[in-house]
């Protein structure tokens, strides 16, 4: 139960240990929300997926928008973006998800290209490349001011992505994410025993868009900034390298692999900030190789290690 | 009279200038237990594939219970009620053997959209599954991942998972493929438990399951039935002696 929680009692305990580089953990928070909802659909249900920065970037510029035309509260910013990039997955989905593998990868890519060349020209809404600027937000729940140490911005974050992560937890051990993991292994399998899999994949799909929506709408939140790279296929890059890093299908996978890539990210630029990237490839590299689960399964394997020594 | 439990006419594919099935007719009455042999490249699996939907036929009709189906997507087919066997095993690999037949139960019980409040449905599927694995011998093995149980056993769970589909009309794609003589005996048994009011075919390239098992067999010859009769009748027949079996006995 205690293994369980440390995550979250970790990001408690960063909240009080390190006040002053909440900027840094909000973005990892974002970070790792994003990569949870590849997960769900990359991992789990084995949607190959190059595409979750057409919902990262949609979540943020509308979030951005609602904040700058309609309203400042930040909750109504966050569950209009989550529902238009729900909309919008289920939307692309239904229009990509009979196909499978590479020729799905080329869809996802060329979707979210679109996409951001959209948000490039429609200028009087998005900004084009000068982006979205001047957001203000209204008190969290009407009494938590969004300050500039980012206190309220990162236990909003870690809120949210509380609340995601119950949801992505409940969903997998349901009947319905047994099923999307039987796609996964096998639809041939799942439609002999009568499975729908181009619905079945489409709710996955478009629950993961809508969580990378969140994402996006809470990176335009606490960033108070939204430009066109939050639609770059450089996102979705990221995202994968990240779940990869820190292990699909696990519980904190995700958590680990965002964690790790945005800290070494930092702490690597401060040291050369030419080369970070050369230390993250370095990273991922030696985990691809040698530890298939991710960062996340390195306890099992340090576990194997140990009992084989103490075979001999 | 009620209609056939399957009933196929004038079924036809062409890959390019191959006819690999043409004109087929097939009725199976409800329980009926029907051989399809012919010699290699006659057309059996296509045939499979055809009724079960994951080819789709250039021509004719297959009607389930009297409802034509020959449009139906594989997964409808299902539901309606026409299960398959795959002649390589198409398991869920990482899954344990009771999650394979529990996930069919709850595909039957309407079961798999539920991601919440599901709990006591769920818990009533895992124990029809631990039910139906028993009946197979398998029960032991509930908890064992697919991909470390031995291949008869992965041949007679792919037959546990669909008979947990409760389907009127079974395709038995050669249930004895690649299983070593040993482990034959235990799938010979399970077919031979078969429920009685199942329309089954069973397409075999072991002659001794298949004279054995069908009470009438088909014989198909390069895509076309060349006959169609009791045992007896079929081992007396000369054009299949000629085509099939005088090329072997």
């Amino acid at each position: 139960m205690i293994a369980r929680l440390t995550p979250w009692l970790l990001a408690l305990g960063f909240y009080f240990a390190f006040a002053e580089q909440l900027a840094l953990g909000t973005n990892v928070l974002v970070m790792i929300l994003l990569t949870l909802s590849l997960d769900l659909c990359l991992g789990r249900a084995g949607i190959l997926t190059l595409g979750q920065s057409a919902f990262f970037g949609m979540g943020a510029y509308v979030a951005g928008i609602v904040a700058l035309r309609v309203t400042e509260d930040p909750l109504i910013g966050l569950a209009v973006a989550t529902l238009a990039s729900a909309a919008l997955g289920a939307l692309t989905g239904a229009l990509i998800l009979h196909t499978e593998g590479a020729a799905l990868l080329m869809l996802t890519l060329a979707l979210s290209a679109l996409l951001e060349e959209f948000a490039n020209h429609a200028t009087a809404w998005t900004g084009g490349a000068d982006g979205l600027q001047g957001m203000k937000l209204a008190p969290l729940l009407g009494t938590f001011r969004f300050d500039l140490f980012k206190h309220t911005a990162y236990l909003y974050s870690l809120a949210v992505l509380l609340v995601w992560f119950l949801v992505t937890q409940i969903v997998i051990v349901s009947p319905f994410g047994r099923s999307i993991d039987g796609i996964r292994q096998s639809p041939a399998r799942m439609r002999a025993i009568g499975t729908p899999v181009w619905w079945r994949r489409l709710c996955v799909y478009t629950l993961s868009a809508a969580m990378a929506g969140s994402a996006g709408a809470l990176s335009a939140q606490t960033t108070r900034f939204v430009g066109l790279t939050t639609l770059s296929v450089l996102v979705s890059g990221t995202a994968v390298v990240m779940l990869v890093l820190g292990g699909t299908r696990r519980r904190y996978g995700a958590f680990l692999g965002a964690a790790v890539y945005v800290l070494v990210q930092d702490y690597a630029a401060q040291i050369n900030p030419f080369h970070w990237m050369l230390i993250v490839g370095i990273l991922l590299m030696l985990t691809v190789l040698f530890l298939e689960g991710g960062l996340a399964s390195l306890p099992e394997a340090l576990l194997r290690v140990r009992r084989r020594e103490s075979k001999r | 009279m009620s209609p056939p439990a399957l009933s196929v006419r004038g079924l036809s594919k062409a890959f390019g200038a191959l006819a690999v099935t043409r004109g087929v007719d097939l009725d199976l009455e409800p329980g009926a237990r029907v051989g399809l042999i012919g010699p290699n490249g006659a057309g059996k699996t296509t045939l499979i594939h055809l009724l079960s939907g994951t080819l789709r036929a250039d021509a004719g009709t297959i009607q389930l219970n009297g409802a034509a189906i020959e449009r139906l997507r594989p997964e409808h087919r299902v539901r309606r009620g026409l299960a398959r066997t795959h002649q390589i095993n198409t398991l869920l690999p990482e899954s344990n053997a009771r999650d394979n037949v529990a996930v069919a139960i709850a595909e039957r019980e309407r079961l798999a959209w539920r991601a919440v409040w599901y709990r006591q449905r769920w818990a009533k599927c895992r124990e029809e599954a631990q039910a139906r694995l028993e009946a197979m011998d398998l029960g032991s093995d509930a908890d064992r991942p697919v991909c470390e149980l031995a291949y008869g056993q992965q041949r007679l769970l792919e037959i546990a998972i669909a008979l947990a589909l409760q389907p009127r009309v079974l395709l038995l794609d050669e249930p004895a493929a690649g299983v070593p003589s040993g482990e034959a005996t235990v799938i010979h048994a399970a077919l031979a438990r078969l429920p009685s009011d199942m329309a089954i075919l069973l397409i075999e390239h072991d002659m001794d399951l298949v004279f054995r098992f069908a009470r009438e067999i088909v014989v198909l010859v390069q895509g076309s039935v060349l006959c169609r009769g009791t045992p007896e009748q079929t081992r007396a027949d000369a054009r299949v002696r000629e085509a099939y079996l005088g090329t072997r006995a």
